[in-house]
């Protein structure tokens, strides 16, 4: 390819990097054949991936990048648009994806039965295609037709898992329900936004609603909009799908889920309540602080003590995923640029934690064949490099310094004292110490204790590991050099609270 | 106060659907009435869109080259996206209750959660002490 | 319920029409009310009604799952080329001006060929989960009808 063509294609990136997986979904479908599919999804992944790194390259040097679908001008047609919030999610979302994929082979073939491998990876590619698509639209109808693409194909993915467990079912028949009820509550908001506003561009509606504070129909929206996110994202109360969804999805779908989807869900929150509603005073602003901040606490603790209970470890991290979402709602409640920054921050390390933590799991998964407290006993010998990553991982969680675990919990503490919050930040501390217990009964069962007689385990093969062990890298990799995504996150952060992106 | 009634009646037909919808939802335990009941919550939403479109007076939205009063017809386009949404989930949802009554021989919320009771306490068989 | 010799002969009558309806639905949709939503809805109407009057397994052999199965996808990616070439051709993604040397012109094509896309899919989607739920019990005899 040469240079000219190159250029030429980079204008059209925007458009790119949503529907080249949506084509791929139904290539794949017709593919049929397990690794065929399997192979052309990877290779789907790579180049949404590079195509995300590209676009935030882009807009870190020139800044927000529109693009008109189908040349039709910004408030009649719908828009892509790119700033640095979007662009960071669209790198986590491909990333994730660009890493769960290679490992997917191996794991898949293990939990799913053959025939169902092409179908499995057309439903992961319209997951992505849904996932990137949410993040980029600036248009609000286009959010909600994108967050459902990315619903129903996560319910298939967490059904997947019913070769293994029949539970799996009825946890993706309860997905389902809420999140269809979530997905209409977002779309009723939307709906009264238009009635007041006569737009759906989301730029037009964040130089029209500010004004409309005291508004009843746009104080009903941004209720609407708020509860149908919460229940999408898992906000503590509302959370209830999610650990069986976690728990009895196939590893990959698990992996791939719990670092990508509630993210998505997060950054649609966020884009919503400080560009559109943009509170400053009032109805709105108060929501923040006796609403979202106290649910946020009591999520960060209930889940946390609800996760040292479990046998499961899957569901065990399942319920460290709910918690770690108050920490991100937690930022988002502050309302100030080091709140959001911390956010945004949090949304970024949380996709890696919980990524590398889900792909040591399913290595456990495909070697052992069970992932309970009585499956890890004695691995730390037996599997090393994969106990290795997931304590690794653990500590990110816990927020040990030189992970990114600990960048996160740095910014959300000094964004608490500088509001001169301290208990907030007392209760961010406590709840990191809950966290200890959980990840160290994982640890004294993987290290302490002695294997069960007779059971014989290999390593994980290289294909599994690899990817588990680059997430790894990337959590103490980012936890090391914090200064690019700090600045992203604070590039972010800003370009939120200053209004229109 | 009869007057603010009939005048949005369009509202609380809205209204009506839409807390019906959410009542199936909550309080049935079969899910086939669990789907029934997010079909009718949808359909309370595609209604509050469609009646917010209707200018009146308005006629349908055809470009006629004469001069006169038409209906909004994007909550028109934007309702027969949701629509089709509405089928995909009800699809898949169904979809799930088929399986789910093969892998459990029910489909009641309580005979199905005291299935997975047993599940539950086959899995913890074996426990750490 | 093939011994209904009104229904089978009334519906025998109605299949043409609708289908044709739903073509003439189909083929509208690039300058007035209709679209490939509609249209697919349509002549799926007119195949489950097939199904319905002369048996699932016959509806079975004329309309293959396993063909459906290929049409499902291909008129998403009818969808998506059509993007596509716009993009080749220089324009944005789905912008049809660019398809031909004429604006209006290029609409047209585009609407057309992006509905014809849609109204596959919504055909064969819907008769597929027709197929698939109603395939899973016996049909209903005459005497219970």
């Amino acid at each position: 390819m040469t240079g000219a063509t190159l250029s030429g294609i980079v204008p059209h990136l925007p458009a790119l990097q949503v529907v080249v997986p949506l084509l791929a979904a139904p290539v794949c479908f017709l593919l049929r054949r397990g690794v065929i599919c399997w192979g052309f999804a990877t290779l789907v992944s790579w180049a949404a991936f590079a195509t995300s790194l590209v676009l935030l390259q882009v807009v870190l040097a020139d800044g927000t990048i529109r693009y008109e679908m189908g040349g039709w001008a910004a408030p009649w047609g719908i828009e892509y648009v790119i700033d640095a919030t979007n662009a960071i999610v669209l790198v986590i979302v491909s990333g994730i994806g660009s890493a769960v994929m290679p490992y997917a082979r191996r794991s898949v073939m293990a939990e799913i039965p053959a025939n169902q491998h092409g179908l499995y990876y057309t439903a992961y590619l319209l997951c992505l295609a849904g996932l990137l698509g949410v993040t980029i639209t600036g248009d609000a109808f286009n959010v909600f037709v994108f967050l459902e693409i990315t619903s129903l194909s996560s319910y298939i993915l967490v059904s997947a898992g019913a070769g293994m467990d029949r539970r799996a079912l009825t946890a993706a028949y309860n997905y389902l329900v809420l999140g269809t009820v979530g997905a209409t509550f977002f779309v009723i908001g939307v709906g009264l936004l238009y009635m007041v506003t006569g737009t759906l561009n989301i730029i037009d509606l964040s130089e029209r609603v500010p004004a409309l504070q005291h508004n009843r129909t746009v104080h009903v929206a941004f209720a609407f909009i708020v509860v149908g996110m919460g229940l999408k994202l898992a906000l503590f109360p509302l959370h209830t799908w999610l650990p069986n969804a976690y728990t009895y999805a196939p590893s990959t779908g698990t992996a791939f889920l719990a670092a990508t989807s509630t993210k998505v869900s997060v950054y649609v929150l966020l884009r919503f309540l400080f560009v559109v509603f943009a509170p400053s005073y009032g109805f709105m602003a108060l929501t923040l602080d006796y609403v979202l901040l106290p649910l946020a606490l009591i999520g960060m603790v209930a889940a946390t003590v609800a996760a040292i209970y479990q046998y499961n470890i899957k569901r065990l991290l399942a319920y460290s995923s709910v918690a770690q979402i108050g920490y991100m709602v937690l930022g988002i409640a502050y309302g100030s640029v080091e709140g959001l920054t911390a956010a945004i921050l949090h949304l970024f390390n949380h996709a890696l934690m919980k990524g590398a933590l889900f792909l040591a799991l399913g290595c456990i998964m495909l070697r052992v064949g069970d992932v309970t407290m009585r499956g890890v006993q004695g691995l730390g010998r037996q599997m090393p490099w994969t106990m290795a990553a997931f304590v690794t991982g653990g500590l990110s969680l816990i927020g040990v310094p030189l992970t990114v675990g600990f960048i996160s919990k740095w910014y959300l503490i000094t964004a608490a004292l500088d509001d001169g919050r301290w208990p907030i930040a007392a209760v961010i501390l406590a709840s990191s110490l809950l966290a200890i217990i959980y990840v160290w009964k994982i640890v004294e069962a993987a290290y302490l204790k002695e294997p069960p007689e007779g059971r014989v385990v290999r390593e994980a093969p290289l294909s599994m590991l690899v990817p588990t062990w680059v997430l790894v890298l990337a959590n103490i990799g980012f936890g090391i050099n914090a200064e690019f995504t700090v600045g992203v996150a604070r590039t972010a952060a800003m370009g939120l609270l200053g209004g229109a992106p | 106060m009869l007057e603010l009634f009939l005048a949005k009646y369009n509202y609380w037909i809205v209204i009506l659907l839409m807390m019906t919808g959410l009542y199936i939802v909550v309080a049935r335990g079969n899910l086939v009435k669990k789907i029934i009941g997010l079909n009718v919550f949808q359909t309370s939403v595609f209604i509050l869109y469609i009646s917010m479109g209707k200018v009146a007076g308005g006629t349908a939205p055809i470009l006629t080259g004469r001069d006169e009063i038409f209906s909004n017809p994007i909550p028109h386009v934007l309702i027969l996206t949701a629509i089709v949404v509405g089928i995909a989930t009800t699809a898949l949802g169904l979809a799930f209750v088929v399986r789910i009554r093969e892998a459990y021989d029910s489909i009641e919320d309580d005979e199905i959660d005291d299935a997975e009771k047993q599940d539950m306490a086959r899995d913890l068989e074996g426990r750490l002490p | 319920m093939r011994h209904h010799l009104v229904l089978r002969v009334v519906s025998k009558i109605l299949i043409p029409f609708i289908i044709l309806y739903g073509l003439y639905v189909q083929f509208h949709g690039d300058f007035s009310p209709g679209g490939g939503f509609q249209a697919g809805v349509i002549v799926a109407a007119a195949i489950i009604l097939y199904a319905l009057i002369f048996g699932i397994e016959r509806a079975r052999q004329v309309f293959k799952p396993e063909v459906l199965l290929v049409f499902a996808p291909l008129g998403v990616m009818i969808f998506a080329l059509v993007g596509y070439a716009a993009l080749a051709l220089g324009g944005n993604y789905l912008d049809y001006d660019w398809l031909v040397a004429n604006d209006t012109a290029g609409q047209h094509i585009g609407i057309i060929t992006v509905e014809f896309g849609v109204g596959l899919t919504v055909a064969a989607v819907m008769t597929l989960i027709f197929l698939a739920y109603a395939g899973r019990t016996r049909d209903i005899d005459d005497e219970d009808w």
